[in-house]
Order: structure tokens, then C-alpha cells, then sequence
């Protein structure tokens, strides 16, 4: 078998890239289709997992009572009358009263803002931060590491409840923001040492060494080459983080160092809750049921995305 | 517990006169979520005792998914033996229990692999994993466990075994790693030995050490190699018959010498002719087109078909059977007369 | 067959050197401590290698693992810092070069990959790429044409234009080499360094690209520095081979020279380890096995470095290395006792 042209031997009868063979006499067969990045990729996997369903189904529903608090009840939660306090769930009051008299469902259901807010605001902010400076840490390496690491580690060995408890006690006044500065300021460690191990091992791969023989810039490469291919493990980990961050929240508003009143949070509600447990169960279960399943469904989303971003399953 | 491996195996009797490994028809699936991955669709040998069969393929041929199912180490879920049989002295393992089964795995047949950092624990020291196996399978006391890893450790050629039988795997290098593998195969004598790819991972200096031990071994033992390549070369020094797979099958199979003198597969043709000499100086390399097939689509009628030169009408709808091309001598391709013809003239 | 002394084409000469490398050396640092880390040894992975690289020959450097070719070829492309020592590329010191001068000087310089699967970004198409140079290098090939041209170059090694949009991943191993090749050839490169560009491929497959590499010497006029493991892929390809061990060049020649009139024991031992696949030629080769490991680059012998597994040794070999010169065989060899007599390639 001779061959005539440059490459004619390779192209003569090589298959398609989809493994479509074409015979001789013009056959296809065509295989499974693979068409598309890996994002895509992991988007038709997630699509039909029940998993992924149903954890994005709650995580939405719990967004939309978050931001429309409205469309779930007309009620005012702040119009209390002393008259029905600790009232049983009924017809009128469907998750009943607490102490003040105010209407339970109400109440739960404007929690829901506080908590998904800070939620999200204090995973986002510390991701970002985690981004940057894990980037420059990884990547660059020696000196810069070698500070950023070490700050990063003893910052780490600071216990949230403990830290968040003595930090948040310098405030006088504590909302929202407050308490997501405080969130922040401990929770950024873990996600940089996560961002930093991503980057280490994508910066051992061929193609960033590529990159590099090629002549392109340090920065153009974190860009497109280290970072898309670290991010999976961060955005599963951030998604679980909002659920982390939400406990927390709950838990340090529980101990009375977290938000205060009048704000309206499943954690001072489960507060107020802990001595009527036996008298007024109702007051305990209902936050602490949506609390639970806020933050079960945000783990369960950073589970169903962990199995589709896996680049090992390719 | 004392385990010495009977000569029933299942309530059934070992047949002292049937060949060691009769292996008919074997069939391997993997069911993903993806697809069904054909790894491996009806492939047959025979290994009778002190004979050295290689199964010659590349990736994707099928040739190490047909050792596990030997071995009965396919993870199932989600692989899964679908077919065939594989008898072991006229006994088909394939219907024993895993319990009996047992009894057979790393006792009568072994197997190393290509990588001997991942076969190996590496948190225990080498010695203690060899004498691990007198201890569990020949219940002999820790002290003679330990003398016997010695022996076996210097039987392999390992250098000082009496200092590093406590040893960690990877404080060896990889030859010397490879060496225990083979150390821990014949700890217990066995029949078989499956040798997956052993020396693939090695220098070409390495290589020859460990085959020449494999050689070695086998003729004071008498053992049955399995030898899994995709290396002419290692086949050719090596091997009395050969089975070159492709797509789950073999294409071809017979005695060697015959074989690479006149090949009647136009695999085998293609593979033969794409291999540089480091002792000839070749002009041009002649390769196959295209590449290995995906086994989750393998092409109907003759699965090579889509890289073949003499490929027509006739091979997209009749799957080629092995038949009889010269003595001793089994190819499967519908052309072969043609195949084998042109070589010898060309 | 081998061609008869006669007909050998010389190869290797009348090309003028391109790249010149002298008494490279590149020592890794063996540190101990977190914060404050102490050096207790260095592994020597490059100890003092020269060569010379001409306009269109292919220089083969060659070796097993832990040789330091791999090393050799990545401190040539700056990807290490050299510990010492100069490559002269067109006058010029690569090793001298700022950052701004060595960006240019990259584009003269191009790398293939051993490993299809990591060599290629998983998340850019393969039009992006082979392309992506070209953000580096602005100058090569204008903005309106950069789409045709990656469409040439996907042709040019053999891949279907169409696929231009597609990943990495929906390509097979070989075709995944030639996107690499492709992203080489963008940058229209004087030299390529192709580090193992086949020993991760099937053997099918591997004439496939060795083939491809062949034919885009022969029209675009390059030259490779060719880094592998395979001898026998090394013969096939390589004008010029130099063999290398524990960080040192121990013989350099041409194929035949090399091969057929071989005179460094290493070698010898090297290539009577090559099994050769013809069952006729069982048992005919004369098998030199060496004694134990390879020593550690950290703690390398006195001496020549192979003395300690060398049949020959005595002890001259232990006091000072010997230099890569001419010593009578016909090409340099690094050793106090060469191969003698010549040997025909028939035995």
C-alpha cells in the first residue's frame, strides 16, 4: 500500500470526529452525540438528574419568598395583637401566633430575605476574595505564597462561632450588613486555601506550560487557562457555603450576637422558641423546619454539581 | 484458616488433562450512563501448561478487560460478564461462586499489572505484603512468612532483600517495584500468571531485565504466561502463539514464528508495518488510518473495516469469523487469501 | 534495509548551525522547612550538555527516564531558568534575553507536548487554540485572516477544517497531537521542540503523526530537537541523535554512526535491549543487562557517571569525567574505552 500525496494515508478513509465511519461506498453511522464545551456538557447532565431538580427547585422557591415575601402572605408580620399570643396553627393563623401575638407564617416567611441575603452576599464577597488573592498565591508562588498562605492559616485557626461572637459584640447596632462583614472576614480562609489548591495543580498542566511557550502574558493565562479549569471545585464549594453561611447566621443570631430585633430571622425566632419548646412546639418547628430545608437544599445542589463538574468523569 | 486450593473446585473435579485456561467466547459489557461500552465480544484461547500466549492489541482492543474477567475483578456495577465461559482445568469459573472463586484469584491465578505504585499498598512495607499472603492463604507462623518473603524477594533478584523487606513501595524503583509485583504473584504458586502490560511503563533497559526474569520464572515454574502487550517487539521474544484483538475480538491468532511470517490480517499487516527498526533503516513508516475504534459504536460487519485498504460491500454487513488460514493458524477476515497474497508478493 | 557505506547520505552538514547550546546546566534545589527553607542538595538533572542544532535536520536527544532530555528541552524554552550555560540562537543568548525579548524570541521557538490529553486547554475550542499565539504575536497573521489561516493549518496537519469549533475532548489522541502541531505551526517557527510528541499514542497511530512530522520538515524547512525515550522512533526520524544519561551527553552522532557503529557501552547496552519484533531474530541478539538502578541525579557517581553499571569500568573512570569528543570512532563519545572495531550492521 503506497502513499501518494502528503497526507492522503491519514485522510484517506480516517472516521469523523463523531466516529461517523465512512465507507467506501458513502455508509454513516453516527455515535453518541458529544457536541459542545464542558459547560454544556455538564448542563444536559444536570438537567436530568432528580437531584439537581429538586434541590434548584426549593433553593428558587426559597429566592422568590426572599425578594416577593408578598406574593406568599398579605399579613404584616409586625401587626401584633397581644390578644393572640401563642395561639396553636389554625384556619386564621396558619402557622399560629408567638409570644407578641404576631402572625407565625408572616414572620417565617419575611425571614426568609435576611437569611438568603446574607447568604449569598457573604459567599460571594469571600469567593471573591478567595479568587483573587488564591489566584495570585498559586499561580506566582514563592514569597507571595508564602505570605498569603501563612496569614491564611493562622486566620483559619480562628473559630467562627467563638471569632463571630467576640467581633460581632463590638457592635452596637447589628444588621444585615454587620453581621455579613463579620461572616466574611471568617469565612474567606477555607475558600482561598481551596482556590489555592485548584490553581496549584491547573498550573501543572501542559497546556498552561503552552501558554507560556507561546509567549502570552501571566494575566492572559490565569484568565482563560487557570482559572476556568479551577473554578469547579469552588463553585460546588460556594454553593454549599451559602447553606454553611445561613446556618451560621441562624446560630449566631440564636446566641444573641447575631442580628437583633426588630429584624426578622429564623435564628432569633428559634431564640425565642428554646423555652416554649414543650408549651408552644410551633414556635420552634416552623423556622427551624425551613431552615433546615434552606440550608439542606443549598448542600444538595453543591452535591448534584460536584458529579456533573467532575472533569475525571470525561 | 488454612486454604490449599482443591482439587474440586465448585464440587466439581479439576480435570488433570484439560488445558490450564480454556477461555470460549467471552463476552464484556460496561453500562453506563452514556452508552453501553462493548469492551470485549467473544474472544477465545487456549493455555496449556509452560506456554507463553501474548494478546497483542492497542487501546480500546479489549485485551485488559478480558484478563480482569478472567481474574473476576470487574467492578460490577457497571461492568458485566455477559457471555462465554472460562474454564480453568475443564472447570468454568465464570458459574462458580465468588466464594469459590476466591480460592482460585491470586492462589492458582495471578496477575500483575502495569503499574506497580497503584497495585502495591503503600502503607505497608513490602515484605509484610508479600509474607501477608503465607500467613492469610498458607497459615504459616509470622516468623516463616517472613523468612519465605525473603526467598521469594531474592528469588525476583531484588538486591539486599533481607535489609529492605521493610521497605516501603515507594522507596523502590519502578523495576524493583515491578519485581515485587511479580514477588507477590508467586507467592503462592500459581498455574497462571496474567502479566497486564508489565513492562510498558519501564525503560527499554528495565524491560528486558523484567522479561528476562518473566522467562526466567516461567521455565523453573512451568507456569502458564498470559502475556497482555501492545509491543511487537516484547511479543516476538517472548510468546509461542499470539491473539491480536481489535475491537473486543480477535482478529487473528496463531503460532508466532507463522504468524509474523506471513499475516493474514490487514491489522496485523497495518500494525507490523507502522513500527520503526531500531536495527533496519526504514524509509517511510506506512501507518493505519484513522483511529482505535469507539467501543460504545463499534462499526457493524467487521469492526476494522472503516481503516481497512481492502474493505468492501461485503464487510459492513457480514461480521468476519476466525477460520482456519494456514496451520495452527486463525484469522478473520473474508479476504484473507487476497490479504496474505499480496504480502508475500509485495 | 541499511544502505551500503557508500550510498549513505551524509546528513547533518552543509545546514548552518541554528541553535548552538554550551555547558547547560540546570541544578533543582533540594529544600527542607515551611517558612524558612534550608537547602540541603541539589538533583543535577543537566550537567554541563552541548549541541548543536543545524537549519532543517531533526537532533534527536535520547535517553530513559531521569536522562534530563525532558529538563534539557525545557530550559532551552525557558519554561525552567538555566542554572548556567548559553543557548546562541541567531547570535543571540536565549538565556540572556529579557522578558520582552524572549516573548519574540518564543515566536522562532515552538513546543509540541507529550501528553495529548493535558497539552490542550479542555475549555477552548480548537479553533481558539491553535490561534492563540497570535494575541502574543500580533504581527503574524492580521485579524481579518486569522480564520482562514487556522482553517489552512487544520489541513495542513491533516484535521477536518470544520471541526474548528469543536473541544479537545471530541478529538481521539493522535488528532489531538495534531491540534498540537497545529498551535506550533501558527507562530511559523523556526525550530520546534517536540518533547516525546508520540510516546502517548497507540502504535497505529504514532506513524501517523511521526509522518505528519516528516512532511512538514520537508515543505516548511524546519528543524526539530526531538526528545524521546523509543530508539527505534529516534532511528526513523532523527538526522543526528545524541544519547544522554544521569544529566550528560554520552555519545552524539548520526543514525548510522550511532546505531550501526556504536561505541559508548551505554548505548551498546541501550540497544541491545530493543527487542525486536521478528520471532525469526529470537534469541540472536547479544542482551547486555545492566547491573541495578540508576543512580540518583542527587548523588551522582565520580567520575563517568556510568561506571557504576559499566562492564568496562576501571579505575580512570572514577577520576575525571570523560569529555564528549572525538576519540577515534568517528563521532564524539564520552568514554575512556570505546567500541574498537567497527561492527557491520548485519551482526
Amino acid at each position: 500500500m503506497s502513499d501518494p500525496g502528503i497526507r492522503s494515508d491519514e485522510i484517506a478513509v480516517e472516521p469523523d470526529v463523531d466516529g461517523e465511519a465512512v465507507v467506501p461506498d458513502g455508509e454513516l453511522e453516527p455515535t453518541s452525540e458529544r457536541a459542545g464545551s464542558l459547560w454544556a456538557d455538564a448542563w444536559r447532565q444536570l438537567r436530568r438528574k432528580p437531584l439537581f431538580l429538586i434541590s434548584a427547585g426549593l433553593i428558587v422557591l426559597m429566592v422568590v419568598i426572599a425578594i416577593w415575601p408578598g406574593l406568599f402572605t398579605s399579613v404584616d408580620p409586625r401587626d401584633c395583637r397581644l390578644e393572640n399570643s401563642l395561639l396553636r396553627p389554625s384556619a386564621e393563623h396558619w402557622f399560629g401566633t408567638d409570644l407578641q401575638g404576631c402572625d407565625y407564617y408572616a414572620l417565617t416567611i419575611h425571614g426568609a430575605r435576611v437569611s438568603i441575603s446574607i447568604g449569598i452576599l457573604v459567599t460571594i464577597f469571600a469567593t471573591l476574595i478567595a479568587i483573587v488573592f488564591g489566584s495570585i498565591a498559586g499561580y506566582y508562588g514563592g514569597v507571595i505564597d508564602s505570605i498569603i498562605a501563612r496569614i491564611t492559616d493562622i486566620w483559619f485557626a480562628i473559630p467562627v462561632i467563638l471569632g463571630g461572637i467576640v467581633i460581632l459584640n463590638l457592635f452596637r447596632q447589628r444588621g444585615v450588613l454587620q453581621v455579613s462583614f463579620v461572616l466574611i472576614l471568617l469565612g474567606w480562609p477555607t475558600m482561598l486555601r481551596l482556590v489555592r489548591s485548584s490553581v496549584l495543580s491547573a498550573k501543572e498542566m501542559d497546556y498552561v506550560d503552552a501558554a507560556r511557550a507561546l509567549g502570552i502574558k501571566n494575566a492572559r493565562i490565569i484568565r482563560r487557562h487557570i482559572l476556568p479549569n479551577s473554578l469547579a471545585p469552588v463553585i460546588v464549594y460556594a454553593t454549599i457555603t451559602v447553606g454553611v453561611i445561613i446556618s451560621a447566621e441562624a446560630a449566631l443570631s440564636f446566641l444573641g450576637v447575631g442580628l437583633q430585633l426588630p429584624s426578622i430571622s429564623w435564628g432569633l425566632m428559634i431564640s425565642e422558641a428554646q423555652n416554649r419548646i414543650r408549651s408552644a412546639p410551633h414556635l420552634l418547628l416552623f423556622p427551624g423546619l425551613f431552615l433546615s430545608v434552606t440550608v439542606f437544599s443549598f448542600i444538595l445542589m453543591g452535591d448534584a454539581l460536584r458529579d456533573a463538574l467532575d472533569p475525571r468523569l470525561r | 484458616m488454612v486454604a490449599v486450593a482443591p482439587e474440586t473446585l465448585g464440587g466439581l473435579p479439576l480435570d488433570p488433562h484439560a488445558p490450564l485456561l480454556d477461555v470460549k467466547d467471552l463476552k464484556v459489557e460496561f453500562r453506563l450512563d452514556v452508552g453501553t461500552v462493548h469492551a470485549v465480544n467473544g474472544l477465545s484461547y487456549t493455555l496449556h501448561a509452560g506456554e507463553t500466549i501474548a494478546i497483542l492489541g492497542e487501546s480500546g482492543s479489549g485485551k485488559s478487560v478480558s484478563a480482569q474477567a478472567v481474574m473476576g475483578i470487574i467492578d460490577s456495577p457497571p461492568g458485566f460478564v455477559t457471555g462465554g465461559s472460562v474454564r480453568y482445568r475443564g472447570v468454568d469459573l465464570l458459574q462458580l461462586p465468588d466464594s469459590e472463586r476466591r480460592l482460585v484469584r491470586g492462589n492458582r491465578i495471578a496477575m500483575i499489572f502495569q503499574d506497580a505504585l497503584t497495585a502495591l499498598n503503600p502503607v505497608f512495607p513490602v515484605g509484610w505484603q508479600i509474607a501477608e499472603m503465607f500467613r492469610v492463604h498458607r497459615g504459616v507462623s509470622k516468623k516463616q512468612a517472613r523468612e519465605r518473603a525473603i526467598e521469594l524477594m531474592e528469588r525476583v533478584k531484588i538486591p539486599s532483600a533481607r535489609e529492605r523487606i521493610d521497605s516501603y513501595p515507594h522507596e523502590f524503583s519502578g523495576g524493583m517495584r515491578q519485581r515485587v509485583m511479580i514477588a507477590l504473584a508467586l507467592s503462592l504458586d500459581p498455574e497462571i500468571l496474567i502479566a497486564d502490560e508489565p513492562t510498558t511503563a519501564l525503560d527499554v533497559t528495565v524491560q528486558a531485565q523484567i522479561m528476562n526474569l518473566l522467562a526466567e520464572l516461567q521455565a523453573d515454574t512451568g507456569m502458564g504466561l498470559i502475556l497482555i502487550t501492545h509491543d511487537l517487539g516484547v511479543v516476538a521474544e517472548v510468546a509461542s502463539s499470539v491473539v491480536v484483538m481489535y475491537a473486543g475480538r480477535a482478529v487473528e491468532k496463531g503460532e508466532i514464528g507463522a504468524l509474523y511470517h506471513a499475516p493474514a490480517h490487514p491489522y496485523t499487516i497495518g500494525l507490523m508495518d507502522s513500527i520503526p527498526r531500531h536495527d533496519l533503516h526504514l524509509e517511510r513508516l506506512t501507518p493505519i488510518v484513522g483511529s482505535p475504534p469507539d467501543l460504545m459504536a463499534i462499526p457493524s460487519g467487521c469492526a476494522f473495516r472503516t481503516r481497512c485498504p481492502y474493505a468492501q460491500e461485503r464487510c459492513v454487513t457480514d461480521v468476519p469469523e476466525l477460520e482456519p488460514v494456514g496451520e495452527d493458524r486463525l484469522a478473520a477476515c473474508h479476504f484473507w487469501e487476497e490479504v496474505q497474497r499480496d504480502r508475500a508478493g509485495g | 534495509m541499511t544502505a551500503p557505506a557508500a550510498e549513505r547520505v551524509p546528513s547533518g552538514t552543509g545546514g548552518e548551525v541554528i541553535l548552538r547550546v554550551e555547558h547547560l546546566v540546570k541544578h533543582f534545589p533540594i529544600t527542607r522547612g515551611i517558612v524558612f527553607k534550608k537547602q540541603i542538595g541539589t538533583v543535577r538533572a543537566v550537567d554541563d550538555v552541548s549541541f548543536e542544532l543545524r537549519r532543517g535536520e531533526t537532533l534527536g536527544l535520547v535517553g530513559e527516564s531521569g536522562c534530563g532530555k525532558t529538563t534539557t528541552a525545557r530550559t532551552i524554552l525557558r519554561l525552567e531558568e538555566p542554572t548556567s550555560g548559553h543557548a546562541w540562537y541567531q547570535g543571540r543568548d536565549l538565556f540572556e534575553a529579557s522578558a520582552a525579548e524572549m516573548r519574540e524570541l518564543r515566536r522562532e521557538i515552538q513546543v509540541i507536548f507529550q501528553d495529548p490529553y493535558a497539552s490542550l486547554n479542555p475549555r477552548m475550542t480548537v479553533g481558539d487554540i491553535i490561534g492563540e499565539g497570535w494575541h502574543a504575536h500580533p504581527e503574524v497573521v492580521p485579524k481579518a485572516r486569522r480564520r482562514a489561516r487556522i482553517h489552512e493549518l487544520l489541513e495542513l496537519v491533516g484535521l477536518n477544517p470544520d471541526h474548528i469549533n469543536r473541544y479537545p475532548h471530541q478529538f481521539s489522541g493522535g488528532q489531538r497531537q495534531r491540534i498540537g502541531v497545529a498551535r506550533a505551526l501558527a507562530l511559523e517557527p523556526t525550530i520546534i521542540i517536540a518533547d516525546e510528541p508520540v510516546s502517548a499514542l497507540d502504535v497505529s497511530v504514532q506513524a501517523q503523526v511521526v509522518n505528519l512530522l516528516e512532511d512538514l520538515q520537508a515543505e516548511l524547512g524546519l528543524s526539530y530537537l526531538f526528545i524521546a525515550h523509543d530508539l527505534s522512533v529516534v532511528r526513523h526520524i532523527c538526522d543526528r541523535v545524541a544519547v544522554m544519561y544521569l544529566g550528560k551527553i554520552v555519545e552524539i552522532g548520526d543514525e548510522y554512526e550511532v546505531y550501526d557503529n556504536v561505541a559508548h557501552p551505554y548505548t551498546e547496552a541501550l540497544l541491545s535491549a530493543i527487542p525486536v519484533p521478528d520471532p525469526a531474530l529470537r534469541g540472536q541478539r547479544k542482551l547486555i543487562l545492566l547491573e541495578g538502578d540508576v543512580p540518583s541525579p542527587a548523588n551522582p557517581p565520580s567520575g563517568c557517571r556510568f561506571r557504576t553499571r559499566c562492564w568496562k569500568a576501571q579505575e580512570v573512570c572514577a577520576g575525571e569525567i570523560p569529555e564528549l569528543i572525538e576519540r577515534g570512532q568517528g563521532h564524539p563519545v564520552a568514554c575512556y574505552f570505546p567500541q574498537i572495531e567497527f561492527r557491520s550492521p548485519a551482526d
